[in-house]
């Protein structure tokens, strides 16, 4: 087990910077997701990793052996990590035991050890009576199992996966959520999770690197990425929220009730500071607003079973979005009281 | 499905009537044969089939097969894969022209490749006296004999082995590689454990492939073998016949159904073989692996290079040579160098004037004929159930598969007395060997066809259904258009491999009837070595061309459908 160290990270594909400068520390141990849309250069990021890319500029260490720069390359194979594929990955011509003891024969693992090793791998996934079988006979979640025993078997010091439950149902992925959080527990190992989906990221890691068109945005753990996203672009990728301009306040600080209530009372023209308010902190006051009072109108509602997701839209046209017990009239007039915000930056 | 029934009924009957008459047309010459092969079995020991396996010459023939087309298919073995694996997996740069000229081999004819490197070798070879290494006069022709088959057969045959294993490698998702590296393999491992293993069943089946070829060729062992009286079983059954004609049609039918046996043997196993590397592999394929060569590149490329120089280049440019000199034995030099080969060959020889108008007819005219029915019938077949889809084109494949010497003895048998009705004789005309051309081709013009209108979307053509097309206006302006490029291509192969063809025609031709690969043959035997040279550097340079022209056809073709692309 071993932390690894990204410095100013670069991958070009001819004029295209898949990654850009990308540079953070992971503890070991440590699970990590690399978030961000299709496109961002996130594969990318993982393959250099494992050392299928090489770099184009920047360095990557592994505890403290340099693993790539653009002079140096240590061979994959000579990584000692571990990768669970979006295809899986898993090889044709060997049978379930055999694909998940493979990387022990490489290491020269024999006779009762690797017999033991291989089962236990396979209990760990629930898979043991599938021990015989070929790839081709197993269901999805099944060869999602095995990519992860094999994953197991040998004691790698970074595990990787690339959106390794976008091929699964619903169903099935929040039981492999389950178990890649098991898996982690057990094993300690580092571990870098490739996703795209915000809610599996904030399910599984310590922490969360938000990366946008092969530039990190934003490296923290998710409940700070979800309190104090850094920009406006962060803030409406991860969880519910809107976004309002304000008069007072600077990025990076959170404000107050009155304070928010008194940026957003000035006139439109002095209001320059993005401001992101999430719906908890908004209380809905159906009772007829009297003048003083901030109020919106009721657009649209959704039934979410615990709670109504109210939009609502202010008088200037902004809209908000707030939770509400019961349902409200459709275009019923409410009073508001906004409890905090936090100060975004603008994007790039 | 069947919008007006009156219509769609009448055009669907037309077209199953169109493929029962071409799955007739393709068993007919095969179960004529096996009729005339197994003819009076009752009475016993005098019976055709009999007497050929009771005769030593058939038995010294087929362990003459099988020994040059076994170590043939070795040689092919070893050069096919080393060309695929390299080609396909590493990082060598010229990708594209080491394909095309490791796969232009395959479509010289065997009877060009044949004589090309008796010129390269032997005392009388005008390039090695052009350079003065030429051995003394008398010593033998190294290549007449089993070694020599087998080298040639090897090289003709190596592109079949390239195929199946460049096909099969496209195909191994790179992440398998990549799982077994990031596993701790190293490169050679990584080759063992799972490149070989994922990859073994083609290299499998492009052996067996490169062995039935080998077992049908004839242009190679005729060359080579019949000088120093060395017989395969296709140059035997040429041999009887040349020598007694129809006389013994029965027993060669019966030596014919031996190789037939044989090669199809072949085939089914490799069948088996195509069928269990079906792994139904997931993952991104289409990009294989780049294996980095790092500092071997250079010595790999030197490598390739130098193999491809010896068995394509050098015997070209002895063939060229043999071409510009006025008699074999003579060295090529500025003052003895002429064209004269040229002027006779275009100019005098009334033969080769008519071999290639004969050959042009033959093969034009089947490429049109079969380009006319591939495309209804490609789109009946593809209606048809899976299985019954799959025996239609394996009885279709089947004049293709079988060595063409089997091929031509069960075409005499069958138009050997005059058609019934018609009162028409084919035998000993052109017409014969056309009719032996279209049953063996329909195949090489189906398969683009097939290809292509599997990929199309049925959906266009269901848009022209609902916009009230009728079936023969939807084939017509939607089918037609879209398919076109795949049928063209299909005709373009058809041609390419009947106006060389020598195997069928050699037993179906008759005087006045020659074809282009009978002419090389014939000026051959009689000593004119250099004409023939003159002439094969002429189909040389025609087949080079054709091919390019495929070439740039390729990129509005579904893949596959030009074997030296990717
Ligand atoms: N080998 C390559 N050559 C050229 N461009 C590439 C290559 N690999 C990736 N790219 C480009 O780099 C960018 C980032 O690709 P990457 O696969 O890392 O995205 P991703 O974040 O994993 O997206 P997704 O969520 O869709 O998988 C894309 O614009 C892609 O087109
Ligand atoms: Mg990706």
């Amino acid at each position: 087990m071993a932390g690894l160290t990204l410095k100013q990270v670069t991958k070009q594909f001819g004029e295209h910077k898949a990654v850009d400068g990308l540079s953070l520390t992971v503890e070991p141990g440590e699970f990590v997701a690399l978030l961000g849309p299709s496109g961002c250069g996130k594969t990318t990021m993982l393959r250099m990793l494992a050392g299928f890319e090489q770099v184009s500029g920047g360095e990557i260490h592994l505890g403290d052996q340099l693993l790539a720069s653009e002079q140096h390359h240590v061979l994959p194979e000579q990584r000692n990590m571990a990768m669970v594929f979006q295809s899986y990955a898993l090889w044709p011509h060997m049978s379930v035991a055999d694909n998940v003891g493979y990387p022990l024969k490489l290491r020269g693992v024999r006779g009762a050890d690797y017999q033991r090793r291989v089962e236990q791998a396979l209990s760990l996934v629930a898979l043991e009576p599938y021990a015989q079988r070929t790839p081709q006979d197993l269901s999805g979640g099944q060869r999602q199992r095995v990519a992860l025993a094999r994953c197991l078997v040998t004691d790698p010091s970074v595990v990787l996966l690339d959106e390794p439950l976008a091929n699964l149902d619903r169903h099935l992925r929040a039981s492999m959520e389950h178990s890649f959080a098991d898996f982690h527990r057990r094993t300690e190992a580092t571990m870098v999770y490739v996703t795209h989906d915000q809610s599996e990221a904030m399910a599984l890691a310590d922490r969360i690197a938000v990366m946008q068109a092969g530039k990190l945005v934003q490296w923290a753990t998710p409940e700070t990425l979800y309190r104090e996203p850094r920009t406006s672009w962060v803030a409406s990728f991860i969880g519910q929220g809107s976004q309002l301009m304000i008069s007072t306040g600077a990025p990076g600080r959170r404000l107050g009730g009155n304070e928010l209530m008194q940026g957003l009372a000035s006139p439109a023209a002095q209001r320059h500071q993005a401001v992101l308010v999430r719906p908890e902190h908004i209380q809905v006051h159906p009772e007829a607003p009297s003048e003083q009072d901030l109020t919106a109108r009721v657009e649209r509602q959704t039934f979410r079973g615990e709670r109504y997701e109210i939009h609502l839209r202010m008088q200037g046209g902004e809209t908000l979005l707030a939770y509400h017990p019961h349902a409200l009239k459709l275009g019923q007039q409410v009073a508001l009281t906004l409890l905090e915000g936090w100060c975004l930056e603008p994007d790039q | 499905m069947s919008p007006s029934l009156t219509q769609g009924s009448q055009h669907r009957w037309l077209l199953t009537l169109l493929t029962l008459t071409v799955v007739l047309l393709s068993l007919a010459p095969s179960l004529r044969l096996l009729v005339e092969a197994l003819s009076d079995l009752t009475q016993g020991g005098n019976a055709p089939l009999w007497r050929v396996l009771q005769s030593a010459s058939t038995w010294r023939a087929l362990s003459h097969s099988l020994y040059t087309s076994g170590l043939g298919m070795l040689i092919a073995l070893a050069l096919g894969s080393l060309f695929a694996f390299v080609i396909t997996l590493t990082d060598i740069r010229g990708k594209a022209w080491l394909v095309f000229c490791f796969m232009l081999p395959m479509m010289i004819p065997p009877q060009v490749t044949a004589l090309s490197w008796l010129q390269l070798f032997g005392p009388a070879s005008p390039l090695l006296k052009s350079i003065g290494m030429a051995p003394p006069l008398g010593s033998p022709q190294p290549l007449y004999s089993a070694e020599g088959i087998t080298l040639l057969l090897g090289i003709q045959s190596a592109p079949l082995v390239f195929l199946a294993l460049r096909t099969s490698l496209l195909s191994l998702p790179r992440e398998l590689v990549e799982a077994a590296r990031i596993s701790g393999a190293r490169q050679n491992q990584v080759w063992r454990h799972i490149v070989l293993p994922v990859t073994r069943s083609g290299l499998v089946a492009g052996s067996a492939m490169a062995f039935i070829s080998s077992l049908g060729n004839f242009g190679i062992p005729a060359m080579l073998g019949i000088p120093a009286g060395y017989y395969v079983l296709p140059t035997l059954i040429y041999q009887r016949m040349a020598s007694f004609g129809t006389g013994v049609l029965a027993e060669m039918a019966a030596l014919s159904l031996l190789i037939g046996v044989l090669a199809l043997a072949g085939v089914a196993l490799q069948q088996h073989w195509m069928g269990r590397s079906r792994f139904g592999l997931v993952g991104h394929s289409g990009r294989a692996h780049d294996f980095s060569l790092g500092r071997f590149r250079a010595l790999v490329t030197v490598l390739l290079v130098s193999v491809l120089l010896v068995i394509l280049v050098a015997p070209l440019v002895a063939l060229v040579v043999s071409s510009l000199v006025p008699a074999m034995g003579v060295p090529l030099n500025a003052d003895t160098a002429t064209l004269n080969a040229y002027h006779e060959v275009i100019g005098r020889q009334g033969a080769t004037w008519r071999a290639m108008r004969n050959s042009f007819w033959l093969a034009g005219g089947a490429a049109v004929v079969l380009m006319l029915c591939s495309l209804p019938l490609a789109y009946r077949l593809q209606r048809l159930p899976a299985r019954l889809q799959n025996l239609t084109l394996s009885i279709i494949e089947l004049p293709y598969a079988l060595p063409g010497v089997v091929l031509a003895i069960a075409c005499i048998l069958l138009f050997v007395r005059p058609l019934p009705i018609i009162n028409v004789a084919l035998y000993g005309t052109l017409g014969l060997i056309f009719v032996a051309y279209l049953a063996r081709f329909l195949v090489v013009c189906l398969k683009p066809v097939s290809a292509s209108l599997a990929q199309l979307d049925p959906s266009l053509e269901e848009a022209a259904q609902l916009a009230g097309a009728g079936p023969w206006r939807r084939l017509s302006t939607i089918v037609m258009p879209l398919i076109a490029p795949a049928l063209f291509a299909g005709g373009l192969l058809v041609f390419l491999l009947a106006v060389n063809e020598l195997t069928v025609s050699a037993l179906l031709w008759s005087a006045g009837n020659e074809t282009l690969g009978v002419l090389i043959f014939n000026l051959d035997e009689g000593g004119e070595s250099v004409l023939a040279s003159a002439v094969s550097v002429l189909v040389v340079l025609m087949v080079a061309s054709l091919m390019l022209s495929l070439s740039l056809l390729a990129p509005r073709l579904p893949k596959g459908v030009v074997p030296w692309q990717g």
